[in-house]
């Protein structure tokens, strides 16, 4: 047997880069325009006549910040078409990871990206030296969930134990204490980001969005629910394409999805909550009724708040799960290949993320689609930028680009960065 | 993410950082010193990462003694080294490859900084890139500045 190993450690760096244009004339945006760059479509082509068992880990690489809810949309899409079912301590391992990822990017969207926006400063750096304990507290946030990817994937990013079936290798439970002791200490940090994001100074506005998430049986959802909107929409992953469409704008190499039914929608933390409030952990849904978030919160500014409650929940439910583990007798499930379609959806930290494969009979990729979250929310973006900013042309073009940047920043697209590289172009119609 | 370890040996803790992306070109640099300093240095912690601040910040709170390796643009010929001393001063961010959510090596020094825990000692090499295309090769001109680098670290590390 001659074993070859091949190491890739990145494909691609996510990268963001971003130009916003916004036209106003007589006082009116008449258009916002956001142009990104987004590389999901050059994954799919990628992903054609592989085996269905390398899609976890090719579609990991979109992203370097949630690679977890790509794999995670993967292999319950392929278990999905091989007619699998994942359950039990498995199926808890898997929330568990997500969970990591969860607190990990949220924990750096509000810490490094977005808390400055309110306190004023111009990144973290600035925050960190008149903050130095809070920016250490989301620091230290952040490892522990860097920690549970670290054990449960192997490694801090891209894990490297996550199959279609199940896991390489599943913890014995002992390993998993050391993990709880540190999410002890998380969620307190958790709940002190709830309350410390809860007092900034919020703008007063609010969104009338068609807020679209998956529902969980009862669980706050992350890997598995049916896709539910505020508008009745209530489908099963295999019925997105008919329900949803994806067009391409001249502006941007990212498409836009819009329902078929209604055009805009939004999904991500603000979305989650609304439709799945009732699921969070008691101490997640007491910090926020402490919080003053109420059942539904519509002011995207507020989002940071949700994401701190949603970090709450994540090291809460975490802790549930690790109380509750029991090892696996196998670490995954058989797999036989098949010809089919499989379909799923998970919810990374920034939105709802699908994925739908097509296999030969060998149970190579005939086809794959991907709808990133950031393609999903980009109208709503938009929209989110051409009716707030009507109200902010007189504001100097530098206050004004840095209102836009924090409206396009309130949604953490995977093109945050882009909001440091962002290149604005106001044009006042004379 | 490799470690070349002997964390436990007692001393000052002195980490060599080598940051990039193997699968870009000359941002491969800092990962292509890692690789030829395991040759020259066993006895030092050499670290691989690919940038992103938090990570980089992670592993320098933890060292007291830091160089770094990574790939710049200054707009000089490629495979041209310059050496900073960042306890001086900040690193031009400008000429430092921003990592995912454009926050990289520059902004993770002013972090470390800022928070007080940025090594008493922290030399940066930094190596002039020519081209950062995906599934690109490393330039003949920066593969040759990397033997350089690698050598210059094992004389500042080893004092010979």
């Amino acid at each position: 047997m001659i074993v070859r190993t091949i190491k890739v450690d990145q494909l691609a760096r996510v990268e963001g880069e971003g130009a916003l244009k916004v036209v106003a004339r007589d006082g009116v945006v008449q258009s916002a325009e956001l142009n990104i760059f987004e590389p999901p479509r050059f994954f799919e082509a990628l992903l054609r006549d592989r085996m269905y068992s390398e899609a976890p880990d090719i579609a990991a690489r979109i992203c370097g910040i949630c690679p977890v809810a790509y794999q995670m949309s993967a292999i319950h899409a392929m278990e999905d078409a091989l007619g699998v079912v994942v359950d039990g301590p498995l199926r808890d391992l898997r929330r568990l990871l997500y969970c990591g990822e969860w607190i990990e990017s949220h924990t750096l969207h509000i810490y490094m990206l977005h808390a400055p926006d309110f306190l004023g400063y111009a990144g973290a750096i600035e925050m960190a030296r008149d903050h130095a304990d809070i920016v250490r507290r989301g620091l230290d946030l952040k490892k522990a969930g860097n920690a549970i990817i670290a054990l449960l994937g192997g490694r801090e990013i891209h894990p490297i134990n996550v199959r279609v079936g199940g896991f390489y290798r599943a913890p014995r439970r002992r390993e998993l204490q050391p993990l709880a002791e540190e999410l002890k200490r998380a969620r307190d940090g958790a709940l002190a980001t709830v309350r410390w994001t809860s007092g900034f100074d919020f703008p007063d506005v609010a969104r009338d969005y068609e807020f679209v998430a998956l529902r969980g049986d009862g669980e706050y959802p992350l890997n598995q629910g049916r896709i539910v909107s505020s508008r009745g929409l209530d489908i099963a992953a295999a019925e997105y394409d008919e329900h949803f469409e994806e067009s391409h704008v001249e502006h941007s190499t990212a498409l836009h999805a819009h329902l078929k039914a209604r055009g805009a929608y939004l999904t991500g933390p603000l979305a989650r909550y609304a439709l799945n409030a009732a699921s969070l952990s008691p101490l997640a849904r007491e910090a926020a009724r402490e919080a003053g978030l109420g059942p539904v919160c519509a002011n995207p500014f507020r989002s940071i708040i949700v994401r701190a409650v949603e970090v709450l929940y994540a090291c809460d439910e975490a802790l549930r799960i690790i109380d509750q583990y029991e090892q696996p007798d196998r670490p995954a499930v058989d797999l036989e290949p098949r010809a089919g379609v499989g379909f799923a959806a998970t919810e990374a930290p920034r939105g709802m993320l699908y994925h739908r494969y097509q296999l030969h009979a060998d149970g190579k990729i005939a086809d794959a689609r991907i709808v990133p979250p950031t393609s999903q929310n980009q109208p709503s973006i938009e929209e989110d930028l051409k009716i707030f900013a009507t109200a902010w042309l007189d504001l100097p073009d530098d206050a004004l680009r840095h209102r836009c940047e924090q409206t396009i920043r309130n949604h953490d697209p995977c093109i945050s960065c882009a909001t440091h590289f962002l290149r604005l172009d106001v044009d006042r119609g004379g | 993410m490799s470690t070349g370890a002997d964390s436990a040996r007692e001393g000052p803790r002195i980490i060599v950082l080598c940051i990039g992306n193997p699968q870009r070109g000359d941002d491969a640099a800092g990962r292509a010193v890692a690789r030829a300093l395991r040759a020259l240095l066993v006895d030092v912690e050499i670290i691989e990462e690919e940038g992103e601040a938090t990570r980089v910040l992670a592993r320098l709170e933890v060292a007291d003694v830091a160089y770094i390796v990574d790939a710049c643009v200054f707009g000089a010929k490629p495979g041209d080294i310059r050496r900073f001393d960042a306890s001086t001063g900040p690193l031009p961010r400008a000429a430092f490859g921003a990592s995912t959510h454009g926050i990289g090596l520059a902004e993770a020094l002013e972090l470390a900084r800022a928070l007080g825990v940025l090594p008493s000692r922290c030399v940066i090499y930094a190596i002039e890139g020519g081209t950062f295309d995906i599934g690109a090769p490393m330039s003949p001109a920066v593969a040759a500045a990397v033997a350089v680098v690698a050598d210059r670290l094992r004389v500042d590390i080893l004092g010979e």
